[in-house]
């Protein structure tokens, strides 16, 4: 062991401390971008490294689809040519992006529980630039994932068109955002890995089954109206179906029964509003996001 | 209590530069627990000091407001250069941290945990490959650099956390109980990165440990109890504070043997079994003391006191030991003799 003895006090000879200056705002800027790019980078890899994810998390849609597009298409029954099935795709699809992107926010709870969720809270950057890059990263999947589910709409006749795709993927996105920085909300406070499938049971399927993603909106007892009106998920739900049936041909009796807006007070919320809707719950959510893993560490 | 002397530089001490970590008064509550209390002492760059002590003594908290992840109740830190408060970002740009449980993800690979670090730290672009390839041949793991984590052993990964402690180039790597729950081999291993670390690239090490053969390695110990330093000083210099070698005999005629010995000037005594001499230096005084004692010899023992007899002598009591089969590998690596 003289490698190590030889080592002792006396050996070094240690470099003076380098002058280090100190960052311009502009320099800052730039680093913070560059973090949440690599937290961006980080979420891409693991979510294309992990092949089981990408399938289980079709699965679980893609099961909806069928069961319930032709368990509960043969009950409905179709008007004008319009069946269940039609009516529910935009809905699965939004359910995929929706359980992705909360998937990939929840992950922060693994990171706690196997450290990484340290080693990137101690470094010297902002938590907006995790946040940030958190959310983008989750929206890129859930995005992703919802797009790969578009290879279905021929089995259910869904039409889809160029502009259609384009339309969806960023609505897709939206949506994405919205749930990731929820996700990231819900996931700082949450201390626990058993609390997560409580999380899950009790926040996620509730968000995603009032959200009109499955049956429409109307004429549900007050009671249920008003949930459906609070949960967010609704407001990111509507635009996409909306889009995705002005593409389609629909009779006026078709329209009127499979109705795809979000009716408050009777009056159906333009695409805008709901996509205004969305926005500030987003806006909400990141700031609480940010403020939630401020507390921590 | 000379090893109370906080003001004495340590041997690595460079002329005149500015200590890498200075701490004064120091103090952390919890509610009504003193878990640190008024602590003062400074390492100087390019120093590798240890904080010794058993769990609950204030290690981990000392440790935790040196990297600005607790706030001091009173008193004030400086860790290379800044303040710990006030600059808590800046000192968090200037040291490197590896904690106790491992805080890689392993989903993804050894250099991609190392390029997501370097973006956290602002290494600049044109250098993260080249520090990259540096720390990587320091932990020897060259050859695994494009590995997943999860193929790695506890102790690759331990030394690919180092190896990322140290890619930004920290003047302060904060270690934090190293070795606990690494094999013997490994934590030897680990320890010639750290000291190859400090050799090539200058760097302030400081650990704590509970460990009393890893804290063999340090320049200098702080042995800290309840929350409070009873000692600091050179591993050498605090064996010394408690006692002298001694060397132990047995020989054909115990009684001819001690007065040869008292004869030829030595200091010694009848013991249990044989006799024992008060040498200054039992590896140089073993030769020419059975020479002096003038009977055949049957056995001889030297024996230095050993951290564990530092420890004992300051706290009164033995340090825990969780691990004790890590031991015979460390006492081999110093030539220390088995109790």
């Amino acid at each position: 062991m003289t490698t190590l003895s030889t080592a002792g006090p006396t050996t070094p000879a240690i470099p003076p401390i380098p002058a280090t200056a100190a960052p311009t705002p502009d320099t800052r800027l730039s680093q913070e971008i560059r973090v949440a790019g690599m937290v961006w980078e980080r979420e891409l890899i693991r979510y294309t490294r992990n092949r089981t994810r990408i399938v289980s998390g079709l699965m679980q849609p893609v099961l909806f689809l069928f069961v319930l597009g032709y368990g509960m298409g043969s009950l409905v029954g179709s008007t004008g040519g319009f069946d269940f099935r039609k009516f529910v795709f935009p809905g699965v699809v939004a359910m995929s992006v929706v359980m992705t992107a909360m998937f990939s926010a929840i992950s922060i709870v693994w990171d706690r529980e196997f450290g990484f969720l340290r080693e990137m809270l101690v470094a010297p950057v902002s938590r907006m630039a995790l946040v940030l890059g958190k959310t983008a990263g989750g929206a890129t999947v859930a995005a992703a994932q919802g797009t790969i589910m578009l290879v279905l709409a021929p089995l259910v006749g869904v039409r889809l068109t160029p502009l259609l795709v384009v339309e969806v993927i960023a609505l897709e996105l939206l949506m994405a955002v919205m749930t990731t920085t929820f996700g990231v909300f819900v996931a700082s406070r949450i201390q626990k890995m058993e609390a997560f499938q409580v999380v899950m049971q009790m926040l996620l399927m509730p968000m995603l089954f009032l959200s009109g993603a499955l049956f429409p909106l109307n004429n549900l007892p007050k009671w249920l109206t008003v949930i459906t009106r609070i949960n967010p998920v609704t407001y990111a739900v509507a635009p996409l179906r909306q889009v995705v049936f002005a593409a389609q041909d629909m009779t006026p009796a078709a329209q009127a029964r499979f109705a795809a807006g979000v009716t408050v007070f009777g009056h159906t919320l333009p695409i805008v509003v709901d996509v205004g809707i969305v926005v500030a719950f987003s806006l909400v959510f990141f700031g609480l996001a940010v403020r939630g893993l401020s507390r921590t560490e | 209590m000379t090893s109370l002397d906080i003001r004495s530089p340590g041997p690595a001490a460079g002329g005149g530069r500015p200590p890498a970590v200075e701490v004064r008064g120091l103090t952390k509550h919890y509610g009504d627990l003193v878990a640190v209390k008024e602590i003062d002492f400074s390492v100087a760059q390019g120093e590798v000091f240890a904080f010794l002590g058993p769990n609950g003594a204030g290690k981990s908290t000392t440790i935790k407001m040196l990297c600005t992840l607790a706030h001091p109740t009173s008193g004030r830190a400086v860790v290379a250069g800044y303040d710990v408060v006030s600059r808590a970002k800046a000192v968090r740009r200037h040291i490197g941290l590896v904690f106790q449980e491992q805080t890689l993800d392993d989903q993804l690979t050894a250099e991609e945990n190392l390029r997501f670090h370097a973006v956290l730290y602002g290494v600049p672009h044109d250098q993260v490959d080249q520090r990259i390839t540096k720390v990587m041949d320091l932990v020897a793991l060259s050859d695994r650099r494009k590995d997943l984590v999860s193929t790695y052993s506890g102790g690759m990964a331990r030394r690919l956390e180092i190896a990322r402690g140290m890619l930004h180039t920290p003047r302060v790597l904060f270690l934090d109980e190293p070795t606990i729950g690494l094999d013997p081999q490994t934590r030897a291993l680990m320890w010639e990165d750290v000291l190859r670390l400090r050799q090539e690239e200058g760097v302030t090490i400081f650990l704590t440990t509970h460990y009393m053969d890893e804290a063999e390695y340090a320049d200098r110990i702080a042995i800290i109890d309840h929350g409070v330093i009873v000692a600091l000083d050179t591993p050498d210099a605090l064996k010394a504070l408690v006692g002298a070698d001694t060397v132990a005999l047995e020989t054909a005629d115990d009684d001819a043997a001690l007065a040869s010995l008292k004869r030829a000037g030595y200091t010694a005594e009848r013991t249990e079994g044989g006799l024992t001499a008060f040498v200054a230096d039992q590896e140089a005084a073993v030769g020419p003391l059975v020479a002096a004692v003038g009977v055949p010899v049957r056995t001889v023992r030297a024996h230095r006191p050993t951290l564990d007899d530092v420890f004992l002598h300051f706290t009164g009591r033995e340090i825990r030991e969780q691990h004790a089969d890590a031991i015979p590998m460390f006492a081999r690596a110093h030539g220390a003799r088995r109790r």
